[in-house]
């Protein structure tokens, strides 16, 4: 089971001043976070994507690269990457770039994005928003499985010969989460390609996506890539922790009611009602594993904590109790919960070993194009 | 000695919506009496009424957050759950009231697809008679409901009136009709596939278990990499 923290790189008014930080403050923050969760021990970091203000978070490629060499252990991930109005062929590229640089400790998560003008800026159309998704991912999944790629399709232009550099390290892919909350298409291409799934239920009622989820399983089943309870799941989820339950509303509610995510709701109703924890260490412990109770056994939990209204203290001691104490319980409590034989998220080394060893890509000579002559790698017959 | 079973009459739900917000409402006065006569002609039926007003700051609430407190998800799974619906706003500002429509609009899209609606509105003045018809017809329209022929509108001077308790019946037996004919379970039965659906939705027939997916579509093939 792994254990993480997941942002957006949004930035909102400090409450206690109104003033927002600045996009520089933003960045050396989230890095702050990044490696007081490595160094504490968290399992996955994870930052998201936006292309409008008031996010920073427009290129989780760079800013991964940079933690690849900033941090020791941690497994860096996207939360999530625009499988929609990104250039799949771009993706391939980049994520496979910095999978080299963090030696492997990488993954990502693929979602459509519901930012409208979004996909316009980027010469694409909000209601193509699940085909373009669906066959965005297509492309992307042989860019990274075959050396040359002859492929056409409804919104890209054709490729001919086309080899994505780098090849992905060790000739193994990063393993790719696919994200969704109503849309049983991308469960079905998650399944198919025995892919994870993760259902980022904050903001949404508790369990609300179960069904989605048990669809994801049984097709996983189907296609057989093991019984439905392996499938490969991870959850969303967000919590502010304090020694005792009132002190963490009183200190938390500040954040929550300036934010404007949360304008018309009460702290209360949304702690209720959704999986937003907030309360003692043992609180959050307690409402982690009824997830786990109503989505069967997990792979992955992921908290968002860094709302862009918190001082980056306050983060930092929210990532610090998180990893103390309340990860290190539930890492015990679910595993002794745990069917027998239920696997763990794959992992650049599982993946390796699956596929019977690692290869190295040895380029030949220019050619200028790969749709002549012999094939662009040394080892590839 | 009786062999024959005694014949039950088959008992339909129906749902009353009212959007009133004095006490008592004209507005909830008026939609009672046409439940009344659908009970009339059918006996047995079960009412049950929803009056909006309580749950306002709930259903204010649930548009700006997407959840939906208790009372406003009970007053959806009532609609769900009915045969047929008896709604009845107030006029406000030369149209139908805001609270009523906030309702409308944090319901699901297929929620009420085929389902038999009787329309009433009630108003300060006759001259926002057309409101019902203009207002609440195609709002109904648009959520493919089936709204019965006749709508129902009362004005002050209309609480006197002999033809307003015609009408009321005239109306409870369009819906009553409506509702016995079993012609929107038919609808609904026959096109459901046909009609666009939020998965996980709060509509009866809306696929909250994963055998309820259709497989066997181009989304689903270009999902699986099939041309």
């Amino acid at each position: 089971m792994q254990f993480g923290i997941f942002g957006v790189g949004d930035i909102a008014p400090d409450p206690s001043t109104g003033i927002p930080r600045s996009e520089a403050q933003r960045i050396q923050d989230t890095i702050r976070i990044a490696k007081a969760a490595d160094e504490l021990g968290l399992d996955v970091f994870a930052v998201g994507e936006h292309h409008n203000p008031p996010f920073v978070a427009s290129s989780p490629p760079a800013l991964l690269g940079y933690l690849a060499a900033e941090t020791k252990q941690i497994l860096l991930s996207t939360s999530i990457t625009l499988i929609t109005t990104n250039d799949p062929v771009k993706i391939a590229e980049d994520y496979a770039f910095v999978q080299h640089l963090a030696c492997g400790r990488l993954d990502l998560m693929l979602g459509r994005g519901n930012t409208v003008p979004v996909y316009p800026w980027f010469g694409q159309d909000i209601r193509n928003g699940v085909p373009l998704a669906l066959e965005n991912y297509n492309l992307l999944h042989r860019l990274w499985r075959e050396d040359v790629v002859d492929w056409e399709g409804r919104f890209r232009t054709p490729l001919q010969g086309f080899t994505a550099t780098p090849r992905p390290l060790d000739g193994v892919p990063p393993f790719v989460w696919h994200g969704a909350i109503r849309t049983p298409e991308i469960a079905e291409q998650a399944a198919f390609h025995g892919n994870g799934y993760f259902a980022n239920h904050i903001l949404a009622p508790n369990f609300h996506f179960k069904p989605l989820v048990d669809f994801y399983r049984q097709r996983f089943q189907d296609y057989g890539h093991g019984r439905a309870q392996d499938a490969i799941v991870g959850l969303g989820g967000q919590a502010f922790i304090a020694r005792k339950s009132q002190e963490a509303y009183s200190r938390f509610r500040p954040y929550f009611e300036s934010y404007p995510m949360f304008q018309g709701t009460s702290l209360e109703q949304v702690a209720t009602g959704t999986p937003l924890s907030v309360g003692s260490p043992q609180e959050v412990i307690d409402k982690t594993l009824t997830f786990q109770e109503g989505f069967g056994d997990y792979q992955r939990q992921l908290w968002a904590l860094d709302l862009g209204s918190m001082p980056v203290e306050v983060v930092l001691e929210q990532v610090e109790l998180l990893a103390t104490e309340v990860v290190p319980v539930l890492r015990k409590e679910m595993g002794s919960r745990r069917a027998p034989g239920v696997p763990d998220a794959p992992t650049h080394a599982s993946l390796v070993e699956a596929a019977g060893g690692s290869r190295e890509a040895r380029p030949r000579p220019n050619r200028g194009d790969n749709t002549s002559g012999a094939v662009p790698y040394l080892d590839a017959a | 000695m009786n062999l024959v079973p005694p014949l039950v009459p088959p008992a339909f739900r129906l749902a009353v919506v009212s959007a009133g917000v004095s006490e008592p409402s004209t507005t909830r006065m008026l939609a009672d009496r046409a439940a009344r006569a659908v009970v009339t002609r059918l006996p047995g039926t079960d009412v049950h009424v929803v009056e909006l007003a309580p749950i306002a700051a709930d259903i204010a609430r649930g548009l700006v957050s997407g959840l939906l407190a208790g009372p406003v998800q009970e007053a959806v799974e009532l609609l769900a759950a009915a045969d047929a619906v008896i709604v009845s706003t107030p006029v406000y500002k030369a149209g139908i009231s805001g609270l009523f429509k906030t309702f409308i609009d944090v319901l699901d899209n297929d929620l009420l697809i085929a389902k038999p609606v009787l329309l009433a509105a009630t108003a300060g003045s006759a001259r926002h008679a057309m409101v019902v018809d203009d207002h609440l017809r195609p709002l109904f329209a648009y959520l493919r409901a089936i709204p019965v022929p006749t709508s129902l509108f009362a004005a002050p001077e209309d609480w006197a009136a002999a033809e307003t308790s015609q009408r009321i019946d005239r109306a409870a037996a369009e819906l009553a009709a409506l509702m016995t004919s079993g012609v929107g379970r038919d609808i609904a039965d026959g096109g459901w596939s046909a009609y666009q659906h939020t998965f996980g939705g709060n509509a009866t027939r809306s696929t909250r278990t994963p055998s309820g997916i259709n497989l066997d579509t181009d989304l689903m093939r270009l999902a699986r990499g099939e041309p």
